[in-house]
Protein backbone atom coordinates (compact mmCIF):
# COMPACT_ATOMS: atom_id res chain seq x y z
CA UNK A 1 0.00 0.00 0.00
CA UNK A 2 1.30 3.29 -0.83
CA UNK A 3 1.14 5.91 1.89
CA UNK A 4 -0.37 9.25 2.00
CA UNK A 5 1.81 11.13 3.58
CA UNK A 6 2.80 13.85 1.65
CA UNK A 7 6.17 15.67 1.04
CA UNK A 8 4.29 19.28 2.17
CA UNK A 9 3.23 17.72 5.58
CA UNK A 10 6.94 16.16 5.90
CA UNK A 11 8.16 19.44 5.52
CA UNK A 12 5.47 21.61 7.89
CA UNK A 13 6.26 18.57 10.79
CA UNK A 14 9.70 19.01 10.76
CA UNK A 15 9.92 22.98 10.03
CA UNK A 16 7.70 22.96 13.71
CA UNK A 17 10.12 21.10 15.43
CA UNK A 18 13.30 22.19 13.96
CA UNK A 19 12.38 26.11 13.79
CA UNK A 20 9.48 26.45 15.58
CA UNK A 21 10.34 24.75 18.88
CA UNK A 22 7.34 22.11 18.64
CA UNK A 23 8.10 19.47 21.53
CA UNK A 24 6.49 17.36 24.17
CA UNK A 25 7.13 19.13 27.14
CA UNK A 26 6.70 16.00 29.31
CA UNK A 27 6.34 12.27 29.83
CA UNK A 28 4.85 12.23 33.71
CA UNK A 29 4.10 8.78 35.15
CA UNK A 30 1.59 9.26 37.99
CA UNK A 31 2.19 6.18 40.59
CA UNK A 32 0.16 5.15 43.53
CA UNK A 33 1.90 5.80 47.29
CA UNK A 34 -1.15 4.57 49.34
CA UNK A 35 -0.25 0.91 49.05
CA UNK A 36 3.56 1.95 50.48
CA UNK A 37 1.34 2.76 54.16
CA UNK A 38 2.96 1.77 57.23
CA UNK A 39 3.09 3.27 61.22
CA UNK A 40 7.34 3.30 60.55
CA UNK A 41 8.04 6.46 58.98
CA UNK A 42 11.66 4.95 57.92
CA UNK A 43 9.78 1.67 56.31
CA UNK A 44 7.01 4.02 54.90
CA UNK A 45 10.25 5.67 53.09
CA UNK A 46 12.04 3.09 51.65
CA UNK A 47 8.69 1.23 50.21
CA UNK A 48 7.68 4.79 48.47
CA UNK A 49 11.71 4.54 46.81
CA UNK A 50 11.51 0.87 46.09
CA UNK A 51 7.80 1.77 44.41
CA UNK A 52 8.93 4.36 42.56
CA UNK A 53 12.45 3.10 41.43
CA UNK A 54 10.73 -0.06 39.95
CA UNK A 55 7.43 1.02 37.92
CA UNK A 56 9.68 4.09 36.25
CA UNK A 57 13.07 2.04 36.08
CA UNK A 58 12.11 2.81 32.01
CA UNK A 59 10.44 5.86 32.10
CA UNK A 60 13.83 7.88 31.07
CA UNK A 61 14.74 5.33 28.38
CA UNK A 62 11.62 4.54 26.75
CA UNK A 63 10.99 8.93 26.71
CA UNK A 64 14.52 8.93 24.47
CA UNK A 65 13.62 6.34 22.59
CA UNK A 66 10.30 7.48 21.36
CA UNK A 67 11.88 11.05 20.84
CA UNK A 68 14.68 9.27 19.02
CA UNK A 69 12.29 7.30 16.53
CA UNK A 70 9.62 9.99 16.23
CA UNK A 71 12.24 12.88 15.47
CA UNK A 72 10.43 14.52 18.13
CA UNK A 73 11.98 15.95 21.18
CA UNK A 74 10.45 14.95 24.79
CA UNK A 75 12.15 17.72 27.03
CA UNK A 76 11.08 16.16 30.40
CA UNK A 77 10.48 12.85 31.94
CA UNK A 78 8.93 13.20 35.44
CA UNK A 79 6.86 11.30 38.18
CA UNK A 80 3.97 12.41 40.04
CA UNK A 81 3.02 11.06 43.15
CA UNK A 82 0.03 10.40 45.77
CA UNK A 83 -0.25 13.22 47.67
CA UNK A 84 2.11 12.31 50.74
CA UNK A 85 0.03 13.89 53.35
CA UNK A 86 -2.36 10.82 52.58
CA UNK A 87 -0.23 7.84 52.10
CA UNK A 88 2.26 8.62 55.01
CA UNK A 89 -0.79 9.37 57.37
CA UNK A 90 -0.68 6.27 58.97
CA UNK A 91 3.09 7.32 59.68
CA UNK A 92 4.22 8.13 63.76
CA UNK A 93 6.43 11.02 63.40
CA UNK A 94 6.45 14.50 63.49
CA UNK A 95 8.45 15.23 60.42
CA UNK A 96 8.05 14.11 56.39
CA UNK A 97 11.66 15.44 55.64
CA UNK A 98 13.21 11.51 55.31
CA UNK A 99 10.03 10.93 52.77
CA UNK A 100 11.30 13.92 50.22
CA UNK A 101 15.00 12.88 50.87
CA UNK A 102 13.51 9.05 49.63
CA UNK A 103 11.29 10.49 46.50
CA UNK A 104 14.53 12.86 45.55
CA UNK A 105 16.87 9.87 45.80
CA UNK A 106 14.61 7.78 43.53
CA UNK A 107 14.31 10.79 41.23
CA UNK A 108 17.77 10.58 40.88
CA UNK A 109 17.89 6.84 40.48
CA UNK A 110 15.34 6.73 37.78
CA UNK A 111 16.89 10.26 35.93
CA UNK A 112 14.01 12.32 35.85
CA UNK A 113 14.63 15.94 36.56
CA UNK A 114 11.06 16.74 39.10
CA UNK A 115 9.02 14.11 41.23
CA UNK A 116 6.17 15.86 42.40
CA UNK A 117 3.43 15.11 45.28
CA UNK A 118 4.75 16.29 48.38
CA UNK A 119 1.54 17.77 48.36
CA UNK A 120 -1.44 18.07 51.10
CA UNK A 121 -5.34 18.94 50.30
CA UNK A 122 -6.69 21.10 53.10
CA UNK A 123 -9.44 23.33 51.43
CA UNK A 124 -11.60 22.40 54.45
CA UNK A 125 -9.02 21.63 57.18
CA UNK A 126 -5.38 20.04 58.24
CA UNK A 127 -5.62 16.21 59.51
CA UNK A 128 -2.29 15.67 61.98
CA UNK A 129 -0.59 14.52 58.86
CA UNK A 130 -1.55 17.28 56.68
CA UNK A 131 0.19 19.39 59.46
CA UNK A 132 3.13 17.23 59.74
CA UNK A 133 3.40 17.87 56.36
CA UNK A 134 3.51 21.16 55.63
CA UNK A 135 5.69 21.85 58.55
CA UNK A 136 7.99 19.65 56.37
CA UNK A 137 7.79 21.68 53.00
CA UNK A 138 10.05 24.13 54.19
CA UNK A 139 13.17 22.01 54.99
CA UNK A 140 12.22 19.09 52.68
CA UNK A 141 12.61 22.10 49.92
CA UNK A 142 16.14 23.14 50.94
CA UNK A 143 16.94 20.12 51.54
CA UNK A 144 16.15 18.49 48.25
CA UNK A 145 17.02 19.09 45.08
CA UNK A 146 14.44 17.42 42.20
CA UNK A 147 10.91 17.36 44.93
CA UNK A 148 8.22 19.76 44.23
CA UNK A 149 5.40 20.89 46.79
CA UNK A 150 1.83 21.96 46.28
CA UNK A 151 -1.03 22.56 48.63
CA UNK A 152 -4.53 23.14 47.59
CA UNK A 153 -5.98 25.59 50.09
CA UNK A 154 -9.64 26.32 47.73
CA UNK A 155 -12.21 24.78 45.73
CA UNK A 156 -15.08 26.06 44.23
CA UNK A 157 -17.28 23.54 45.88
CA UNK A 158 -15.77 23.81 49.72
CA UNK A 159 -14.83 27.96 50.45
CA UNK A 160 -10.98 28.97 51.11
CA UNK A 161 -9.09 27.72 53.72
CA UNK A 162 -7.84 30.98 55.30
CA UNK A 163 -5.60 29.65 57.86
CA UNK A 164 -3.81 27.39 55.48
CA UNK A 165 -3.70 30.56 53.29
CA UNK A 166 -1.64 32.32 56.45
CA UNK A 167 0.09 29.79 57.09
CA UNK A 168 1.20 29.52 53.19
CA UNK A 169 2.66 32.77 53.31
CA UNK A 170 5.01 31.87 56.06
CA UNK A 171 6.19 28.75 54.46
CA UNK A 172 6.79 30.93 51.24
CA UNK A 173 9.24 33.32 53.48
CA UNK A 174 10.84 30.59 55.74
CA UNK A 175 11.90 28.83 52.31
CA UNK A 176 12.96 31.67 50.83
CA UNK A 177 14.96 32.36 53.43
CA UNK A 178 16.68 28.67 53.78
CA UNK A 179 17.34 28.72 50.31
CA UNK A 180 18.88 32.66 49.89
CA UNK A 181 21.87 31.46 48.84
CA UNK A 182 20.46 29.88 45.92
CA UNK A 183 17.67 33.01 45.23
CA UNK A 184 15.44 31.56 47.13
CA UNK A 185 14.84 28.71 44.66
CA UNK A 186 13.07 26.60 46.60
CA UNK A 187 10.04 28.34 46.65
CA UNK A 188 10.15 27.68 42.89
CA UNK A 189 8.94 24.02 43.45
CA UNK A 190 6.28 24.77 45.72
CA UNK A 191 2.56 25.87 44.51
CA UNK A 192 -0.44 26.88 46.60
CA UNK A 193 -3.36 25.94 45.06
CA UNK A 194 -7.35 26.23 44.60
CA UNK A 195 -8.99 23.71 42.89
CA UNK A 196 -6.07 21.69 42.18
CA UNK A 197 -6.05 19.04 39.28
CA UNK A 198 -5.27 15.33 40.13
CA UNK A 199 -4.06 14.59 36.47
CA UNK A 200 -1.49 17.79 35.91
CA UNK A 201 1.48 16.33 34.27
CA UNK A 202 2.91 19.92 34.84
CA UNK A 203 5.34 21.18 38.07
CA UNK A 204 5.71 22.26 40.35
CA UNK A 205 2.09 21.47 41.00
CA UNK A 206 1.83 17.59 39.64
CA UNK A 207 0.49 15.15 41.94
CA UNK A 208 -1.29 11.96 41.73
CA UNK A 209 -5.09 11.83 42.64
CA UNK A 210 -7.11 10.00 44.66
CA UNK A 211 -9.36 9.08 42.27
CA UNK A 212 -6.49 7.70 39.86
CA UNK A 213 -5.45 3.98 39.24
CA UNK A 214 -1.80 2.37 40.18
CA UNK A 215 -0.04 3.60 37.46
CA UNK A 216 -0.91 6.11 34.85
CA UNK A 217 1.02 7.88 31.68
CA UNK A 218 -0.48 11.98 31.60
CA UNK A 219 1.63 13.69 28.55
CA UNK A 220 1.80 17.57 28.41
CA UNK A 221 2.05 19.11 25.14
CA UNK A 222 3.59 22.74 24.16
CA UNK A 223 4.63 24.82 21.07
CA UNK A 224 4.02 28.40 21.51
CA UNK A 225 6.50 29.02 18.78
CA UNK A 226 4.53 26.87 16.33
CA UNK A 227 1.26 28.92 17.01
CA UNK A 228 3.12 32.09 16.61
CA UNK A 229 4.58 31.01 13.28
CA UNK A 230 0.70 30.62 12.34
CA UNK A 231 -0.24 33.59 13.09
CA UNK A 232 2.33 35.50 11.69
CA UNK A 233 0.81 33.81 8.21
CA UNK A 234 -2.22 35.26 8.90
CA UNK A 235 -0.98 38.92 10.12
CA UNK A 236 -3.54 41.29 9.93
CA UNK A 237 -6.65 38.67 9.88
CA UNK A 238 -9.99 39.26 11.59
CA UNK A 239 -11.09 37.04 14.59
CA UNK A 240 -12.52 34.91 13.08
CA UNK A 241 -9.04 33.88 11.03
CA UNK A 242 -7.13 34.42 14.22
CA UNK A 243 -9.30 32.19 16.47
CA UNK A 244 -9.28 29.55 13.66
CA UNK A 245 -5.84 29.04 13.16
CA UNK A 246 -4.61 29.23 17.10
CA UNK A 247 -7.42 25.91 16.44
CA UNK A 248 -5.96 24.42 13.59
CA UNK A 249 -2.44 24.85 15.26
CA UNK A 250 -3.58 23.34 18.50
CA UNK A 251 -4.89 20.53 16.78
CA UNK A 252 -1.69 19.34 15.23
CA UNK A 253 0.01 19.85 18.34
CA UNK A 254 -1.95 17.80 20.42
CA UNK A 255 -2.26 15.37 18.08
CA UNK A 256 1.51 14.43 19.03
CA UNK A 257 0.98 14.68 22.31
CA UNK A 258 -1.44 11.64 21.68
CA UNK A 259 0.87 10.11 19.35
CA UNK A 260 3.71 9.92 22.25
CA UNK A 261 0.89 9.15 25.00
CA UNK A 262 0.19 6.08 23.21
CA UNK A 263 3.62 5.05 22.41
CA UNK A 264 5.00 5.52 25.78
CA UNK A 265 1.49 3.89 27.34
CA UNK A 266 2.35 0.93 24.94
CA UNK A 267 6.03 0.69 25.57
CA UNK A 268 5.49 1.20 29.33
CA UNK A 269 2.60 -1.35 29.63
CA UNK A 270 1.02 1.31 31.63
CA UNK A 271 -2.36 2.78 31.34
CA UNK A 272 -2.64 6.51 29.11
CA UNK A 273 -4.82 8.85 31.24
CA UNK A 274 -4.62 12.31 30.00
CA UNK A 275 -3.33 14.52 27.99
CA UNK A 276 -2.64 18.49 28.90
CA UNK A 277 -2.80 20.56 26.10
CA UNK A 278 -0.61 23.23 26.96
CA UNK A 279 1.20 25.75 25.76
CA UNK A 280 4.09 25.66 28.15
CA UNK A 281 6.78 28.78 27.17
CA UNK A 282 10.20 28.34 27.98
CA UNK A 283 12.76 31.30 28.31
CA UNK A 284 14.19 30.37 24.77
CA UNK A 285 13.36 33.29 22.09
CA UNK A 286 10.64 31.71 20.01
CA UNK A 287 9.37 29.54 22.82
CA UNK A 288 7.01 32.25 24.00
CA UNK A 289 2.98 32.73 25.15
CA UNK A 290 3.75 36.56 25.30
CA UNK A 291 5.15 36.38 21.72
CA UNK A 292 2.08 35.60 20.90
CA UNK A 293 -0.11 38.23 22.42
CA UNK A 294 2.52 40.56 20.84
CA UNK A 295 1.86 38.99 17.24
CA UNK A 296 -2.43 39.43 17.78
CA UNK A 297 -1.66 43.19 17.83
CA UNK A 298 -0.43 44.30 21.86
CA UNK A 299 3.03 46.33 21.83
CA UNK A 300 3.36 44.37 24.97
CA UNK A 301 1.51 41.81 27.60
CA UNK A 302 0.42 43.91 29.84
CA UNK A 303 -1.10 46.30 27.60
CA UNK A 304 -4.91 47.25 27.53
CA UNK A 305 -6.69 44.54 25.42
CA UNK A 306 -4.28 41.47 26.69
CA UNK A 307 -6.80 40.16 29.20
CA UNK A 308 -9.36 39.59 26.02
CA UNK A 309 -6.36 37.85 23.90
CA UNK A 310 -5.30 35.96 26.56
CA UNK A 311 -8.63 34.76 27.09
CA UNK A 312 -8.99 33.80 23.48
CA UNK A 313 -6.12 31.97 22.78
CA UNK A 314 -6.58 30.17 26.16
CA UNK A 315 -10.18 28.93 24.65
CA UNK A 316 -8.89 28.68 21.30
CA UNK A 317 -6.50 26.15 22.10
CA UNK A 318 -8.52 24.02 24.02
CA UNK A 319 -10.98 24.06 21.33
CA UNK A 320 -8.41 23.14 18.96
CA UNK A 321 -7.07 20.57 20.93
CA UNK A 322 -9.96 18.32 22.69
CA UNK A 323 -10.81 16.39 19.22
CA UNK A 324 -7.33 15.69 19.03
CA UNK A 325 -7.27 13.58 21.94
CA UNK A 326 -9.00 10.30 23.55
CA UNK A 327 -8.60 12.21 26.78
CA UNK A 328 -7.81 15.47 27.65
CA UNK A 329 -7.24 16.63 31.21
CA UNK A 330 -4.75 18.08 33.46
CA UNK A 331 -4.54 22.22 33.36
CA UNK A 332 -5.26 22.60 29.47
CA UNK A 333 -4.83 25.91 27.91
CA UNK A 334 -2.07 29.11 28.17
CA UNK A 335 0.59 29.27 30.81
CA UNK A 336 1.87 32.87 31.75
CA UNK A 337 4.72 32.29 33.89
CA UNK A 338 7.21 35.48 34.02
CA UNK A 339 10.42 33.65 34.72
CA UNK A 340 10.16 30.98 32.23
CA UNK A 341 8.74 33.30 29.42
CA UNK A 342 11.20 35.81 27.57
CA UNK A 343 8.23 38.34 26.11
CA UNK A 344 6.70 38.11 29.86
CA UNK A 345 10.08 39.18 31.01
CA UNK A 346 10.95 42.08 28.47
CA UNK A 347 7.44 43.22 29.41
CA UNK A 348 7.90 43.60 33.09
CA UNK A 349 11.18 45.10 32.47
CA UNK A 350 9.81 47.66 30.15
CA UNK A 351 7.09 48.64 32.72
CA UNK A 352 3.91 47.04 30.70
CA UNK A 353 2.98 44.30 32.95
CA UNK A 354 1.98 44.95 36.60
CA UNK A 355 1.42 42.17 39.09
CA UNK A 356 -2.23 43.66 39.35
CA UNK A 357 -2.62 42.88 35.46
CA UNK A 358 -1.10 39.36 35.91
CA UNK A 359 -3.97 38.73 38.63
CA UNK A 360 -6.03 40.02 35.59
CA UNK A 361 -5.11 37.34 32.98
CA UNK A 362 -5.02 34.28 35.54
CA UNK A 363 -8.97 34.65 35.30
CA UNK A 364 -8.68 33.51 31.79
CA UNK A 365 -5.13 31.74 31.79
CA UNK A 366 -4.92 27.88 32.39
CA UNK A 367 -3.53 28.46 36.04
CA UNK A 368 -2.37 31.47 37.94
CA UNK A 369 0.60 33.65 39.30
CA UNK A 370 3.06 31.43 38.01
CA UNK A 371 7.08 31.64 38.86
CA UNK A 372 6.57 36.00 39.73
CA UNK A 373 9.39 37.23 42.06
CA UNK A 374 8.95 39.96 44.03
CA UNK A 375 11.13 41.55 46.75
CA UNK A 376 12.62 39.48 49.52
CA UNK A 377 11.16 41.70 52.32
CA UNK A 378 7.70 41.43 51.16
CA UNK A 379 6.03 40.74 54.21
CA UNK A 380 4.52 37.62 54.76
CA UNK A 381 0.90 38.71 55.02
CA UNK A 382 1.22 40.39 52.21
CA UNK A 383 2.27 36.89 50.53
CA UNK A 384 -0.83 35.41 51.65
CA UNK A 385 -2.88 38.39 50.85
CA UNK A 386 -1.86 37.37 46.95
CA UNK A 387 -2.59 33.58 47.75
CA UNK A 388 -6.03 34.79 49.06
CA UNK A 389 -6.71 36.84 45.80
CA UNK A 390 -5.54 34.07 43.51
CA UNK A 391 -7.74 31.66 45.63
CA UNK A 392 -10.46 34.07 45.15
CA UNK A 393 -10.75 34.13 41.13
CA UNK A 394 -10.32 30.00 41.13
CA UNK A 395 -13.07 30.00 43.48
CA UNK A 396 -16.06 32.01 42.01
CA UNK A 397 -15.15 31.52 38.42
CA UNK A 398 -14.76 27.44 38.87
CA UNK A 399 -11.39 27.64 37.74
CA UNK A 400 -7.84 25.97 38.88
CA UNK A 401 -5.90 28.80 40.08
CA UNK A 402 -2.27 29.05 41.62
CA UNK A 403 0.60 30.51 43.52
CA UNK A 404 3.88 30.26 42.86
CA UNK A 405 6.22 33.46 44.41
CA UNK A 406 9.07 33.85 45.17
CA UNK A 407 9.96 36.91 47.64
CA UNK A 408 14.27 36.72 46.85
CA UNK A 409 16.24 37.35 49.86
CA UNK A 410 18.53 40.53 49.20
CA UNK A 411 17.01 41.60 46.13
CA UNK A 412 14.30 44.42 45.22
CA UNK A 413 12.95 46.26 42.16
CA UNK A 414 15.16 46.50 39.73
CA UNK A 415 17.00 43.29 40.20
CA UNK A 416 16.48 40.54 37.96
CA UNK A 417 17.09 36.69 39.50
CA UNK A 418 18.83 34.18 37.67
CA UNK A 419 17.07 30.17 38.89
CA UNK A 420 18.99 28.42 35.75
CA UNK A 421 17.72 25.85 32.99
CA UNK A 422 13.74 25.81 32.61
CA UNK A 423 13.03 28.09 35.34
CA UNK A 424 14.74 30.92 33.74
CA UNK A 425 15.26 34.03 35.57
CA UNK A 426 12.93 37.19 36.30
CA UNK A 427 13.22 40.64 36.91
CA UNK A 428 11.39 41.67 40.52
CA UNK A 429 7.88 42.82 39.99
CA UNK A 430 6.37 45.63 42.62
CA UNK A 431 3.81 44.31 45.09
CA UNK A 432 1.54 46.83 46.85
CA UNK A 433 2.78 47.68 49.57
CA UNK A 434 -0.43 48.86 51.45
CA UNK A 435 -0.84 46.53 54.78
CA UNK A 436 -3.88 43.93 54.71
CA UNK A 437 -2.54 41.52 58.15
CA UNK A 438 -5.92 42.78 59.46
CA UNK A 439 -7.82 41.14 57.01
CA UNK A 440 -6.38 37.85 56.37
CA UNK A 441 -5.47 37.28 60.03
CA UNK A 442 -8.99 36.74 61.15
CA UNK A 443 -9.05 33.25 61.38
CA UNK A 444 -11.28 30.37 59.99
CA UNK A 445 -12.17 29.94 56.60
CA UNK A 446 -14.18 31.57 54.05
CA UNK A 447 -17.62 29.68 53.26
CA UNK A 448 -18.65 27.91 49.86
CA UNK A 449 -19.40 30.47 47.41
CA UNK A 450 -23.12 30.43 46.60
CA UNK A 451 -22.94 28.36 43.38
CA UNK A 452 -21.42 25.28 44.43
CA UNK A 453 -24.74 24.25 45.81
CA UNK A 454 -25.87 22.90 43.30
CA UNK A 455 -27.62 19.67 44.41
CA UNK B 1 7.22 -0.54 9.55
CA UNK B 2 7.16 2.43 7.73
CA UNK B 3 9.35 5.34 7.93
CA UNK B 4 9.98 8.52 6.32
CA UNK B 5 13.51 9.43 5.45
CA UNK B 6 14.27 12.87 4.74
CA UNK B 7 17.48 14.88 3.86
CA UNK B 8 18.67 18.80 3.09
CA UNK B 9 21.76 19.78 2.07
CA UNK B 10 23.37 21.54 -1.01
CA UNK B 11 22.54 20.08 -4.21
CA UNK B 12 25.01 17.62 -5.88
CA UNK B 13 25.18 14.77 -8.41
CA UNK B 14 24.82 11.48 -6.85
CA UNK B 15 24.11 12.08 -3.10
CA UNK B 16 20.56 10.52 -3.51
CA UNK B 17 22.21 7.67 -4.89
CA UNK B 18 24.32 7.00 -2.01
CA UNK B 19 21.19 7.09 0.34
CA UNK B 20 19.75 4.40 -2.00
CA UNK B 21 22.33 2.30 -2.04
CA UNK B 22 22.57 2.30 1.45
CA UNK B 23 19.08 1.66 1.99
CA UNK B 24 19.41 -1.30 -0.43
CA UNK B 25 22.39 -3.08 1.11
CA UNK B 26 19.92 -3.04 4.13
CA UNK B 27 16.61 -4.48 2.14
CA UNK B 28 15.17 -1.11 3.20
CA UNK B 29 11.65 -0.64 0.47
CA UNK B 30 11.62 2.91 -1.10
CA UNK B 31 7.85 3.25 -1.65
CA UNK B 32 7.53 6.84 -2.81
CA UNK B 33 10.24 9.44 -3.15
CA UNK B 34 9.69 13.40 -3.72
CA UNK B 35 12.13 15.91 -3.84
CA UNK B 36 12.16 19.82 -4.70
CA UNK B 37 15.49 21.58 -5.66
CA UNK B 38 14.49 25.06 -3.53
CA UNK B 39 16.50 28.31 -5.05
CA UNK B 40 17.86 25.81 -7.61
CA UNK B 41 20.39 24.62 -5.12
CA UNK B 42 19.04 23.57 -2.02
CA UNK B 43 18.02 20.21 -2.05
CA UNK B 44 15.20 18.86 -0.19
CA UNK B 45 14.19 15.18 -0.68
CA UNK B 46 11.37 13.23 1.14
CA UNK B 47 10.92 8.99 0.88
CA UNK B 48 8.68 6.44 2.67
CA UNK B 49 10.48 3.71 3.16
CA UNK B 50 9.44 0.12 4.15
CA UNK B 51 11.44 -1.42 7.06
CA UNK B 52 9.94 -4.62 6.91
CA UNK B 53 12.60 -6.88 5.08
CA UNK B 54 15.70 -4.96 6.87
CA UNK B 55 18.35 -6.73 8.91
CA UNK B 56 19.31 -3.87 11.16
CA UNK B 57 17.07 -2.31 13.69
CA UNK B 58 15.34 1.37 13.54
CA UNK B 59 17.72 2.93 15.79
CA UNK B 60 21.10 1.21 13.62
CA UNK B 61 19.24 2.57 10.52
CA UNK B 62 18.96 6.23 12.08
CA UNK B 63 22.61 5.68 13.52
CA UNK B 64 23.91 4.34 9.48
CA UNK B 65 22.10 7.42 7.90
CA UNK B 66 23.49 10.04 10.23
CA UNK B 67 26.92 8.87 9.29
CA UNK B 68 26.74 9.04 6.02
CA UNK B 69 24.73 12.48 6.30
CA UNK B 70 27.83 13.55 7.96
CA UNK B 71 30.12 11.39 5.14
CA UNK B 72 28.17 13.68 2.30
CA UNK B 73 27.28 17.40 4.54
CA UNK B 74 23.54 16.15 4.74
CA UNK B 75 21.60 16.09 7.52
CA UNK B 76 19.85 12.96 7.14
CA UNK B 77 17.09 11.84 9.37
CA UNK B 78 15.07 8.76 10.09
CA UNK B 79 11.46 8.92 11.47
CA UNK B 80 8.37 6.99 11.96
CA UNK B 81 5.72 8.02 9.44
CA UNK B 82 3.30 7.84 12.33
CA UNK B 83 4.07 11.21 13.69
CA UNK B 84 3.22 13.27 10.34
CA UNK B 85 0.09 10.41 9.74
CA UNK B 86 -1.55 11.40 13.29
CA UNK B 87 -0.32 15.27 13.04
CA UNK B 88 -2.51 16.00 9.22
CA UNK B 89 -5.23 13.41 9.57
CA UNK B 90 -7.85 13.25 11.45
Amino acid sequence: MISHVSHGEVLETNRMIDEYNLDVRTITMGIDLLSCADANLDRFAARVYDKITQKAEHLVRVGDEISRQFGVPIVNKRIAVTPVALAAAGCHGSSFVAVAESLDRAAKEVGVNFIGGFSAMVHKGCTKSDEVLIDSIAPALSQTERVCASVNVATSRNGINMDAVVKMGGIIKEMAELTRDQSSLACAKFVVFCNAVEDNPFMAGAFHGIGERECVINVGVSGPGVVKKALEEVRGGDFETLCETIKRTAFKITRVGQLVAQEASARLNVPFGIIDLSLAPTPERGDSVAEILCEMGLEYPGAPGTTAAVALLNDNIKKGGIMASSYVGGLSGAFIPVSEDRGMIEAVRAGALTLEKLEAMTCVCSVGLDMIAVPGDTPAEAVSGIIADEMAIGMINNKTTAVRIIPVVGCDVGDTVEFGGLLGYAPIMAVNSFGCEGFVNRGGRIPAPVHSFRN
Amino acid sequence: MKAVITMTGKDRIGVIGKVCTYLAEHRINILDISQTVIGGEYLNMAMIVDLAASDLAFDAIAAGLDELGQEICYVIRIQHEEIFKSMHRV
